[in-house]
Parts: C-alpha cells; structure tokens; sequence
C-alpha cells in the first residue's frame, strides 16, 4: 500500500469513527453554516436583482443621451452682448445629422396639454414631435402588431402618432389603438403603435408611458412652429458622449455666433454621468450585502472551530494515546480538517439548495401584480454570486478545521498519557 | 535472563535529556546507559522525581534525547522526526498506560484495532489479529463493550492486548496496577509473567516492589541516573 493510499485510508477510518459519534454536533454546526449561506446567497441574489432592475428602470429612458435645453450666451463674442436667446431650429438637426454621422440627433419639440379625441372621449396629453430616430434610442419600442414612426413619415409629413400605453389607454380603453383614427388638436391623426410597458426612473418632461409622438414635420405643420425645445445626443458608448457634446456645441456656436466656450447656453443633461455614478453607488452596495452576507457565514464558521477547539481540547488524552500507538501527525490532523471542510462543504449545499428554492419561488411571483418588485427587482443568483460563495466557504472551512487541527498536532504525546 | 550485547532490544549509551523551560534548563538524565536484551522483563523503580518518566518517555520514542545515542531493536532512534518516531512507537513499542488510556468512545475490539490501522494493517487481517489478542487476555466475550462497560482490571486487559497488537519489540508499561485493586492488580502481574515466559520483552516502570520482584532485572533509576542494576533476586 502506498504511503499517500495509507494515510488517506487512516484518516477516513478515524474520520467516519468520528463522524458516527457526533451526529448531533454535526447537525448543528451544518446548520450553522447553511444558515450563513442562504444569508450570504439571499443578500448577494436581492442585491443583483435590484441592481438589474433599476438599471432597467433607470435606463428605460434610454442609454447615453446627453438632453440639451437651448437658453442664452452669457458671453460677449464677437461684438455681440451677452444675454442673447439662442434658438435652435428644425433645419439644424439635419445639418447636425450630417456633420455627425456617429451620432444620433434629433430635435423634439412639445406640447404641455393637447386635446386629444376619440369617439366620445377627450383627454388631455403631453403631444411631442420628432424625428424618427428617436424611437430606438429612447425605448419607444411598440407592442406586436405597431411600429414607431420612419423616414417616409417624417418625410411627408405623415398624420401618424405613436402613443404611451397609459395615455392610449385612456383614449381608448380596452380597444387596440393600432390603425384606428385620434384627433390631435382637432385633426385626424392614425395610430401606428403603442409602447410597450417599461418601468421608467427617470425622464425629462414626463413619463413616456404618458406622452404622444408624431413626426418632427407633421407638428411643425400642425403648430406653425420651428423652434426645438431640446436638442438630444445619442452614442453608441459612454465614451464618445464628451466629445460628441463638443461637436454640437461647435456647430451651433458657428451657426448662431455665440462663444463655443460659453457654458451656459446649453442646459445639458448627460446620462452618461448619471450612468457611471449609479454603477458605482451598485458596485458599493453589492461589496456591502457581499460584506454583510460574508460576515455571517464568518460567524458559521467561528462557531465550527469554535466547536472543532473544544473537541480538541475535550479529546486531547485521546490525541495523545493515537499518537502513541503511532499515530502520524497527518492522521491528526486530517480528521480534524475533513470534519471541518466537510460541515462547511455539507452545509454550504443545504443552504444553497435553500436560497435556490426561496429565489425560484420568489421568481415565480407575478411582477406586475407586486408594485414591489416593479423597483426590487427578482432575486437573481448569479455565477460570480456562486463563485464567491463557494470561494469564501472553502477557505473558511479549511481554516476553521486548519487551526484546531495545528492545535491537536502540537499535543505532546508524553504529556497527556500519564496519570489522571 | 538472556544474552545481551548481539540480541539487544534497547541500547542507550549516554542518554541526557535537559527540559529548557525558558529561564531553567532542568536536567532530568545525567547520562544513562542502559541495555535490554530480547526477553528480557525489567523493572524500572525510582522515587518521583527521579527521571524514570522522562527514562520511560525515551524508551518508548515519544520524546527525543538531548545527547547520546538510542538504538531501539538495532535502529537509531535519537534524532527521528515525529512522525518518523510515531512509526517506531506503533511497530516496536506497545504501551500499557496506569489510567489504562482506552478510547471511551468505541468497543474493545476497535481499541485493539487502532495500532493495526495506523500499522496499515488490512482489514480482513486485523478483524483475526484483534479476535487473537483478545482471546490470548481473556476477554473474547467482551469484545463489542466500550471502555466504561468493563472493570479496572478489563480495561488494562484490553490495553495489555492493543500493545501486542503490532509484536513490538517491546511492551512498555507505566504503573500498570496503579490504578487496580490488589486482586487486579496480581491478574495482571500475571499475565505480564505469563507474556515474558512467551518471550515477551516487558520494560515496567513502578513503584511497587511486588510487580518488580517479578521482573528479572531490576534498574533503580535516581537523580537521572541508574544507581542499582540487578537481577530480581538480589532486590532486597
């Protein structure tokens, strides 16, 4: 038999000789360290489920929009005072789209209150118009069987409306808007689709869920105006936001002659700023939950070598007499470590399998009808949750069986076996 | 009493051993030389004090000498590691304890058992080899009771058995009728007897004159040295 063979045969005799005296101590310490896990399992799942849901919900606006509200110079340039309005128009969105072809502009000009009409019902709404590409970028995603506005409508000026849910449901009930008639500040408008539902945080004038949407064209004609109320900037990535601003700013200085370095001509509301902090105040939080969550399973495991140094201490003639009749230190210690991994490793298991069912369970509860869980999110057990977990409780049952072990090995045999 | 010299189990030439206690070196053996032929049963006697614990624990490799030499059944043993001297422990030296030092919690027969599985002993070997030594000291019924079902003088019995589990060299006992009333106590000077008419090397450590005037040499052990080295008769 092979020295490493013989070692590990001894150990397991002494551990499974152990292990079958021990049967409610083992229970207790496993149940200790499910315990932690299901706490540290649970924090960790509730936390990356809020985490994603509210950078759903904060994101249902839209990803890396920079809102920019046009005011005044508030610098003199060029001979000319400083308090001057600066007015974007229609026309300069598509110069901009041009200058900028990476990045995605468009105008919106707004309404507060326009009556809007359909068979007996008048309701008061928010009416925006806007180029097309607006759609994607902002989440205006229709429900199956509608689509948002396209090239051809803004083009022509199509009498065309895309609807919030909640307002189209307030014009329209029950029934399916799509392809019936609205009239919008008295005129004849078709309802090409209607957005799909989306919890939303944040939003510049209103919630979309309550606002309609025509072509950029189709109000000019309506309203008789030409004057944007915002102008809105999207990139592809965070990092191309800064410059694309400063690209906008070029233009318009040029344009309508004010000083490019004038910061306080356009209101800018970037996203990307919002976005970068938020990650960050997440990332804290998950460390906390993780810290909290790993400090209890800690406790576990205290309370495991706390149990494991008793037991040393409890059995330290025994110690003495093993390694008399010759005993290895390993065979000592080995018992020791496996008990303690092997509560830890046990345990870990119950307590995942618990956090499992309770997150399954949870996951299984209508997110529409719980107003909760709209912002809470579902707990989420992720991989790297898993990982982590397991990280901490492998090293922690090592060490929890490692250190009472290290004491059972420096027992001097010579000591404990004479007398009583 | 055997030949010494070629057939010796024990050979220590100039064993000190100094307890370094930080601030006090205490020199319990001042340099003992002491020979124990094959079948030889030996009692070391000594007032308390005197360094035969400190002799015993050397013999029986659970400690290392501070100087000289230790040869335990031709090998040299002064300077093995732990777990070097734990593999001598269980295949040369077999252990009777006072407090007899069974493990409570399991059977007789397990207790036997131990040193086989830390001999690496297979399992079908060892179920005999326990069954054998129990039978050989009288407890083939006893041999699924723990260690608290039994009598003082069961008890030592088993552990008597669990020290030839592996045929060591040497069986080395510790008061082993300290803790045992007189009846007890002459069962199992007995069956040391008994174990040295069977060729047994028994190396005793005790205070009681009855148990040495058994043995066939007497060693009186004092201040860390050996003053008397005698056979039993010449004990007065």
């Amino acid at each position: 038999m092979s020295a490493s063979r013989r070692d590990l045969g001894v150990v397991l005799h002494l551990f499974l000789g152990s292990a079958r005296l021990q049967k409610k101590r083992a229970f207790l310490t496993i149940a200790s360290i499910a315990w932690g896990t299901v706490t540290i399992l649970l924090l960790l799942a509730f936390g990356e489920g809020l985490k994603r849901q509210f950078a759903r919900n904060e994101r249902a606006m839209g990803e890396n929009l920079a809102i920019c509200w046009p005011g005044e110079s508030s610098k003199v340039w060029k001979g000319l005072p400083e308090g001057r309005a600066i007015q974007p128009r229609i026309d300069d969105i598509l110069v901009l789209q041009q200058r900028m072809p990476d990045v995605r502009v468009w105008g919106e000009m707004s309404t507060g209150r326009t009556l809007l009409q359909y068979a007996r019902k008048a309701v008061n709404g928010r009416l925006i118009g806007t180029n097309y590409v607006y759609g994607d970028p902002r989440k205006h995603y229709p429900r199956p069987g509608g689509r948002f506005f396209g090239p051809q409508d803004e083009e022509q000026k199509r009498r065309v409306a895309f609807m919030g849910y909640e307002i189209a449901e307030d014009v329209f009930g029950k029934e399916d808007p799509v392809g019936r008639t609205v009239l919008i500040n008295g005129s004849p408008f078709t309802v090409i689709g209607v957005m799909q539902r989306k919890t939303q945080t944040s939003a510049y004038g209103g919630q979309d869920k309550n606002h309609v949407v025509i072509p950029i064209t189709t109000f000019r004609a309506l309203f008789g105006r030409d004057k944007l109320n915002v102008v809105v900037l999207h990139t592809e990535t965070e990092d191309e936001m800064d410059d694309a601003i400063d690209r906008m700013k070029q233009y318009f200085a040029g344009r309508y002659s004010f000083d490019p370095k004038d910061e306080r001509v356009f209101g800018i509301w970037n996203t990307v700023k919002g976005q970068r902090i938020s990650g960050k105040i997440f990332l804290g939080m998950e460390m906390f939950f993780g810290i909290i969550g790993a400090l209890t399973l800690i406790i576990g495991c205290v309370g495991v070598a706390n149990i494991m140094y008793a037991v040393v201490k409890e059995r330290t003639r025994e110690i003495g007499v093993k390694m008399a009749l010759g005993a290895r230190r390993g065979w000592i210690t080995g018992p020791f470590i496996l008990e303690g991994l092997s509560y830890t490793l046990v345990g870990g298991l119950a307590g995942a399998v618990i956090a499992i069912v309770i997150v399954t369970v949870l996951g299984a509860l209508p997110q529409e009808k719980l107003k909760v869980l709209e912002f809470m999110g579902q707990p989420t057990l992720s991989w790297p949750i898993g990982a982590a977990t397991v990280a901490i409780l492998g090293t922690a049952g090592l060490l929890a069986g490692y250190f009472p072990a290290r004491r059972a090995a420096a027992i001097d045999p010579a000591a404990t076996l004479r007398y009583e | 009493m055997a030949n010494a010299g070629e057939d010796a189990i024990i050979e220590m030439r100039e064993i000190r051993k100094v307890y370094d206690t930080g601030k006090i070196k205490v020199e319990a053996l001042k340099g003992i030389d002491l020979t124990v032929a094959r079948g030889e049963f030996v009692a070391i006697v000594g007032p308390s004090g005197s360094g035969k614990s400190t002799l015993m624990n050397l013999i029986g490799c659970l400690d290392t000498p501070t100087g000289g030499q230790y040869r335990l059944g031709g090998e040299d043993v002064s300077k093995l590691d732990r777990d070097k001297l734990a593999d001598v422990r269980n295949r040369r030296v077999g252990f009777v304890f006072q407090g007899f030092n069974l493990l409570p919690q399991i059977s007789a027969f397990e207790n036997v058992e131990m040193p086989l599985v830390f001999g690496g002993v297979s399992l079908g070997e060892r179920r005999g080899r326990v069954r054998e030594l129990l039978e050989k000291v009288g407890l083939s019924d006893r041999m699924e009771h723990k260690p608290t079902e039994l009598s003082g003088g069961q008890m030592q019995r088993v552990a008597i058995a669990r020290a030839l589990a592996m045929g060591p060299d040497v069986v080395l006992a510790d008061e082993p009728t300290g803790n045992l009333d007189t009846t007890a106590g002459g069962d199992i000077m007995q069956l040391f007897a008994d174990l040295w008419r069977q060729d047994k090397t028994l190396v005793v450590i005790t205070h009681d004159m009855t148990l040495a005037r058994r043995a066939s040499r007497v060693v009186e052990v004092r201040d860390g040295r050996i003053i008397r080295d005698v056979s039993s008769e010449e004990v007065a």
